[in-house]
């Protein structure tokens, strides 16, 4: 299976440019660039260079054995993207498309974020390559995420709380997009999922994809599995995409909330319908209408109605299967995760952990799976004591 | 003939501009709707523009964003929708726009939504997320059905675009004034009247030039058809009239503001 460049922006159905007109310039020139630059060898070379001594890559492969004992099972390696500097696989993308914008000579670069990872590698890209941040944050976000709130600030980024619609991640994409059209000429859009329009999906893959060529690189033989989690799909398709051609099974894992037969979920791919939302056609949670659904998810990074349409091809391909893991089994794997190897992983990540648990147990101690690691959870320690404080029932008490 | 096209026909001849004015359905309830629709008829306006809400509407601004959270929030449906839209059809043969977004329409596919909105007796559709790469089946399914499909074109839009955004376009051509979202401005930028001009010179008097977005004044309707604009459209001054209205009165305000606003179509 070959993907590449989407022709037209599309991959099978999915994805597209569903803008409006007023960013069509901005988009093309955008995509102009960014195929430009995907193949310069001094653009290569200067962000291979901020990869390894600014953000800290390779990240290593670690072999997870006191989890592997205590599941039973195949074994299961971690890809360390929590070891990166600002603790997420974020900064991956971040550092491409600020030197990217910086490159096409805009100054102000724009962004959204959900638990605040996206943001934070934002600030920290732009402080470092000297742009003036802005991040919209859902007003929901900013209380659940406070800290990264300051982080930020911290960073010389402007925090915008955006108080509209369901006030969390697809509102501040919202947003970010009506500043983009307001102050389309001097403002460079830093989008931190593989999702929104063409060329975004393509563009973030792209940045995203080292964490899957070193899995390739590190792992002696390629692994029985892969799991990732997905939420817009950055971690994931990064993961995934160079393991495509290969006999690996690949399972991106989604936020199954309180059950995907409840409304609080946020597993489009699971339990969504194709439609059209931030420029880009792929599965949505929508209701009768075509209204978007409000989510849920105990990770602020995963609570967004729609993914990438790189994922949605993946799964009609059947190339990718596509699972999702409810809060309670992402608590559970959290503390089992923490007590085992001493790795507090995001809630994001746990996600993937727990669907790892499960599926390792059935698997021959022979197999091997690698799990992404896509971030640290010391952004989410608050969230998981109060969760433990209010289901007092959950087995794995402190 | 579409009911639009009609009107720009004897509107030339009269040598007018159009006033279309944009309403959101459901906003604050669907009585109120009415009572709007009956005072923008009142007050002469030529085109009206139905907007149905969506969740995400990301080329509005705070004024628009608002009424569709509420219309939202007060239960308004594609059902509700279609049922004011008979019930106005009832009243009026004006000619009746709507504004909406692109997935509600993918939703039930565009074949069955634009027949469903034909037959309820919608002439046209805007949809401002729909870009010109992406509107093939859009168009060819409203072009089967009779339905106008009305495209924005933006100030920065490049020569060559705009000739293929015109080719698709039917009804009249909106072209949004502003780098920004749907809502009040105070100032008619330069850029805005030059854009119109080029637009009206590309549209080559086949297809009628509308100006829209931070229209909200007498002086601004005056200043955009002084400069050549075949309709001007004014959406969030409406909305904020009936946002600071009570009920019993949206009518004759809607209607008050706008004859003003028509009387300088002239």
């Amino acid at each position: 299976m070959k993907i590449g460049i989407p022709k037209d922006g599309r991959f099978g159905d999915f994805g597209g440019k569903y803008i409006p007109e007023t960013l069509a310039p901005a988009i093309e020139e955008l995509e102009k660039n960014y195929l430009k630059i995907r193949n310069d060898k001094s653009f290569k070379r200067e962000l291979g260079q901020l990869l390894i001594d600014y953000a800290g890559r390779p990240t290593p492969i670690y072999f997870a054995k006191n989890l592997t004992k205590t599941v039973g099972g195949a074994k299961i390696y971690l890809k360390r993207e929590d070891l990166l500097h600002g603790g997420a696989h974020k900064i991956n993308n971040t550092l491409g498309q600020a030197l990217l914008a910086k490159r096409m000579g805009k100054k102000r670069i724009i962004a959204e974020t959900g638990a605040g990872q996206h943001g934070v590698a934002t600030a920290m890209a732009c402080a470092s390559l000297g742009l003036k941040a802005e991040i919209y944050m859902g007003h929901v976000d900013t209380i659940r995420q406070k800290q990264n709130v300051f982080r930020m600030e911290l960073l010389g980024a402007k925090v915008h709380a955006v108080k509209s619609g369901s006030k969390t991640l697809k509102d501040a994409i919202n947003e970010a997009m009506r500043d983009w059209i307001t102050n389309v000429d001097s403002t460079y859009y830093l989008l931190g999922s593989a999702v929104g329009p063409h060329p975004y999906p393509l563009m973030v893959r792209d940045f995203q994809a080292v964490i899957g060529k070193e899995i390739k690189k590190q792992m002696k033989k390629i692994p029985n599995a892969v799991i990732a989690c997905v939420g817009g799909g950055s971690n994931a398709i990064g993961t995934f995409y160079p393991l495509i051609d290969t006999k690996a099974k690949i399972i991106g894992i989604e936020a199954g909330g309180k059950g995907v037969k409840t409304k609080l979920h946020s597993a489009p791919l699971t339990a969504g319908k194709k439609g059209v939302l931030h420029g880009m056609m792929t599965y949505l949670m929508q209701d009768k209408d075509g209204q978007i659904s409000e989510t849920h998810s105990i990770s602020a990074g995963l609570d967004y109605p729609g993914v990438g349409p790189e994922h949605a091809y993946l799964k009609d391909q059947k190339r990718v299967e596509y699972k999702a893991v409810t809060d309670d089994e992402v608590i559970d794997a959290f503390l089992i995760l923490t007590r085992t190897e001493g790795i507090i992983p995001a809630l994001e990540s746990a996600h993937a952990i727990a669907h790892a648990i499960k599926i390792s147990k059935k698997m021959k101690k022979t197999e091997s799976i690698v799990v992404t690691l896509s971030g640290r959870g010391d952004k989410d320690i608050d969230i998981v004591k109060e969760y433990m404080t209010k289901n007092v029932k959950n087995k794995r008490k402190i | 003939m579409s009911r639009i096209k009609e009107k720009f026909n004897q509107l030339r001849t009269k040598k007018e501009s159009a006033l279309i004015s944009y309403i959101m359905a459901g906003y604050p309830s669907e009585k109120s709707t009415l009572a709007a629709v009956r005072g923008l008829i009142q007050g002469g306006t030529d085109i009206i523009e139905l907007g149905f809400p969506f969740s995400d509407p990301i080329a509005d601004g705070p004024t628009i964003q608002k009424a569709s959270t509420e219309s939202l929030n007060s239960g308004t449906k594609i059902d509700n929708f279609f049922s004011i839209v008979k019930k106005i059809r009832k009243e009026s043969e004006i000619p009746l726009v709507l504004m909406t977004y692109t997935n509600i329409l993918y939703n039930q596919t565009y074949q069955k939504f634009i027949s469903r909105a034909k037959q309820a007796g919608i002439d046209g559709l805007i949809l401002p997320d729909m870009a010109i790469e992406e509107s093939k089946e859009y168009v060819k399914a409203a072009k089967k059905i009779g339905m106008d499909t009305i495209f924005l074109v933006s100030p920065n839009t490049e020569k060559d675009r705009l000739k293929q955004i015109i080719k698709s376009t039917s009804g009249f051509l909106y072209m949004v004034a502003v780098f920004g979202t749907t809502g009040v401005q105070t100032k008619i930028h330069k850029y805005t009247i030059d854009a119109l001009k080029n637009t009206k010179n590309a549209a080559k008097g086949k297809i009628p030039v509308g100006v829209g977005f931070g229209i909200s004044t007498e002086k601004d309707v005056q200043k955009y058809v002084s400069s050549g604009a075949d309709a001007v459209i004014v959406g969030s001054a409406n909305i904020k009239i009936i946002e600071n209205t009570p009920a019993n009165k949206v009518q004759t305000r809607i209607a008050t503001f706008t004859k003003k606003l028509k009387s300088k179509t002239r």
